[in-house]
């Protein structure tokens, strides 16, 4: 069913997704919001990667890895999505580089 | 065939990711993430993880994207005013994407190894690995979902003053004999 994919497939579009959501990190640094959502992008190119491998090697281990990379992504996104809200209270804008109190 | 749908969800995917990190309005991004993660379950689908796409659909459509929604139309924020300083450094950007892709194509170039035949038996299996072999990460993951949630409400609880709230010590400690009165009015006079 699967013979005509192989694994350079996958490599090469999770390649292709983490560096743009490093390059999306990297661009839109001010907005907080793109900034997550960019990070669940690199998320899901580690999941392509990981399912790829699966397949290739037909063994289930980096399905189940996969799974909990989406469990500990979902529960990213709520507590940064939670903190960015707080932020915002706070500030009235969801500026990064206004969060610069701690710096020495 | 495979090959062939497999080009058409990894083209649509690379496209609405760029759309999700260079459109105009986070609203958009955010429909076009949705995009991004039903292209990638259909690929995990080609791939032989069915259960896993079909996971990725309702995780991160139903619950994630949903939740970045709420929270991009509660904030007032002003966008353009954001994207505006973005673009001025884009060459930068471009140059740093392009190192990262050629270091990862550098890595993953080698001869290309096809994928054994998938049982379509991938439910089950994994049911099977996940509550048996798996079984304690299964349940920290519970525990850390159930540590994130309690997080988020913790940190965007607010306390106004004007809430009516319980105060159980308080109340149980009020005695009817003080707060009660009976009295027995006449007839067209009420209570005095």
């Amino acid at each position: 069913m699967n013979g005509a994919l192989t694994i350079q497939h996958f490599l090469a579009l999770s390649g292709l997704l983490f560096s743009m959501g490093v390059v999306g990190i990297y661009m839109n640094r001010r907005n907080i919001i793109v900034v997550l959502m960019a990070i669940e992008l690199m998320l899901l190119a580690v999941n392509i990667n990981f399912v790829g491998f699966a397949a290739l090697h037909g063994n289930l281990e980096g399905q189940i890895f996969s799974f909990f990379i989406l469990t500990v992504a979902a529960a990213e996104a709520a507590i940064g999505l939670a903190i960015l809200v707080i932020y915002f209270r706070k500030r009235g804008s969801i500026d990064i580089d206004a969060a610069s109190e701690l710096k020495g | 065939m495979i090959e062939f749908l497999f080009y058409i969800f990894a083209s649509v995917l690379i496209g609405s990711a760029a759309m999700v990190l260079f459109a105009r309005h986070p609203v958009h991004a955010v429909l076009f993430l949705i995009v991004c993660f039903f292209n990638a379950g259909a690929i995990f689908i080609l791939a032989g993880a069915e259960f896993l796409g079909m996971m990725l659909v309702i995780v991160y459509v139903g619950a994630v994207a949903v939740l970045f929604l709420f929270v991009v139309m509660m904030l007032d924020v002003d966008f353009a005013g954001l994207k505006a300083d973005m673009m001025r450094q884009w060459p930068l950007g471009l140059l740093l994407g392009m190192v990262l892709l050629l270091e990862i194509g550098l890595i993953g170039w080698s001869s290309p190894a096809a994928f054994p035949e998938a049982t379509g038996e991938n439910t089950r299996a994994i049911g099977r690995v996940l509550y048996t072999e798996y079984f304690l990460p299964f349940q920290v993951s519970g525990l850390l979902l159930l540590v994130a949630m309690t997080g988020a409400i913790v940190l965007t609880l607010r306390h106004k003053p004007d809430v009516k709230r319980q105060q159980i010590g308080q109340q149980l400690k009020r005695d009817p004999k003080q707060t009660v009165i009976l009295t027995n009015p006449k007839t067209g006079e009420g209570v005095g």
